[in-house]
């Protein structure tokens, strides 16, 4: 099968079973994206398909040839990081580091998600724009645990890339 | 996780011939929920139908002011619909209510439905789980019972459904469409969709073997204030204790529907008569003779506390 995985097709010869995360991990050795729990609790696993985040371990691959994958290794590389990957690095936003390719992907697409206006279950006025308070990107991040506790630190980092400071 | 064949289809047609064609093949959509059970053998299709490419992914406005919902639209997309959010804002409120950003992204309507509930003993295979081998027993009774149902239970099981946005289609009396085998469509009222456990909990809802969800329609809007208030034991991202879908209107009259409490969404239309009259005299008609366990019972409290404070928040 062919995975077009950060902007480059691959070809690829899986057993159906194999998870989105398995075959990004295992198989093109992208070991960016983190496995957790496997079951789709804890968000280390969460890449970008067609720009909307997802649990890749909960996903298999075969199910999404065609589709557009985004690793944390396609936003940004250490010469020339994300701004969502320099933020983290200034609010020192984790401590191991292990949810943190998750969390990054995910808060690149939360943000994406307010911008179109997609609502969440602390949004106010559920015909309003949401405003990107701290509680919304708690609530929206919370498919993303971190065992270290970084928390406070990566709804700082998240804020900045918004451009509000809170 | 088991060894199956995979196969992509891209009509509802060719989804129902491959079902009737492959015994043991399951559909798979979002797969958020079936992938978790393959991996833990618990769910053990021998063919997996990838539905995902039917084409059942819009949201029409019907003639008679309702709304058709195609099987496949992601939950994600459904409570960003801007006709839900303005016409069905306990749909939207319930579907935000659920899973995580992630699994909201992949998870469709249809599957929603499909899903299976996350009772402990349900998922671990060293227990005793008549809905997963049934005639085993169940190991919820008499066990750690705090998430279990209180009404609507049988001495074989006492599992609930853990959707959200079930609970909120039971209120608005939607309606589930289907695809048979035999090529003929039908629909189902989401009242009759989910089944109580009675002595076969394994069978959870109305569907035949090989049967596709094609889409969920919603009646026109009814107005009211619409309110979804779930409990749980974090803030987000986790399962109902209790949830409450309510559409109040202004004369205090409404529907109500419950979360947390049965194996399935649970309404009664005749309880809701007395809903002007405040929780205090709705809730004992609407959980009739309850059977809570010694974990549980508080969840009694809890549903009418909730609708209380529904209640009061709508005056204020």
């Amino acid at each position: 099968m062919r995975l077009k995985v950060n902007g480059v097709e691959r070809v690829l010869d899986l057993d159906p079973r194999t998870s989105l995360l398995d075959a990004l991990r295992e198989h093109l050795r992208l070991t960016g994206s983190k496995k957790g729990c496997d079951q789709g609790q804890c968000g280390a696993c969460t890449v970008l398909i067609d720009g909307r985040r997802t649990a890749s371990c909960l996903t298999l691959a075969v199910m999404h040839e065609g589709d557009d994958i985004v690793t944390i290794e396609g936003l940004g590389t250490p010469l020339n990081p994300h701004p969502m990957q320099a933020a983290f690095v200034a609010y020192d936003a984790f401590q191991c580091g292990y949810c943190t390719p998750g969390q990054i992907c995910s808060a690149v697409a939360v943000l994406a998600e307010i911008r179109s206006g997609i609502p969440s279950y602390v949004t106010a006025d559920l015909n309003a724009s949401s405003d990107l308070t701290p509680e919304e990107l708690r609530e929206r991040m919370s498919g993303n645990i971190c065992r270290c506790g970084a928390y406070s630190n990566i709804i700082e980092a998240i804020s900045d890339v918004a451009g509000r400071r809170v | 996780m088991r060894a199956f064949t995979y196969q992509r289809v891209s009509t509802p047609d060719e989804a129902v011939d491959a079902a009737r064609t492959h015994p043991g093949a399951k559909f798979v959509a979002g797969g958020t929920n079936l992938l978790d059970l393959m991996k833990l053998q618990i769910e053990t299709p021998m063919h997996l139908i990838d539905v995902n490419r039917l084409g059942l992914d819009s949201i029409e406005s019907m003639p008679d002011g309702g709304l058709r919902i195609g099987a496949l639209v992601r939950n994600t997309d459904l409570a960003a619909d801007p006709r839900v959010r303005r016409d069905y804002g306990v749909l939207a409120r319930a579907l935000l209510a659920g899973a995580s950003g992630q699994l909201r992204n992949r998870a469709t309507t249809a599957g929603n439905l499909l899903q299976r509930t996350r009772c402990p003993y349900f998922y671990d295979t060293n227990q005793a789980c008549n809905k997963r081998q049934p005639g085993s027993g169940c190991s919820a009774l008499g066990g750690y019972s705090r998430h279990h149902a209180i009404v609507g239970g049988s001495d074989a099981c006492i599992a609930v459904h853990p959707s959200d946005m079930a609970v909120a289609l039971r209120v608005l009396d939607a309606t589930v469409e289907t695809l048979r085998p035999d090529g003929s469509s039908r629909t189902i009222p989401i009242a009759q969709f989910h089944r109580l456990p009675g002595d076969t909990p394994h069978i959870e809802t109305a569907l035949d073997a090989g049967e596709l969800i094609t889409g969920v329609t919603l009646p026109a809007p009814v107005g009211g204030v619409h309110t979804y208030r779930k409990v749980r034991d974090r803030a987000s991202y986790a399962f109902a204790l209790v949830s409450v879908a309510a559409i109040v209107k202004d004369d205090g009259s409404g529907r109500i529907a419950l979360g947390g409490v049965a194996h399935k969404p649970w309404r009664d239309e005749q309880a809701e008569g007395s809903l002007a009259q405040g929780a205090a005299a709705v809730t004992p008609r609407l959980l009739a003779a309850p059977r809570p366990t010694s974990d549980n019972s508080f969840k009694v409290k809890l549903v009418e506390r909730t609708l209380a404070s529904i209640l009061a928040e709508r005056k204020s």
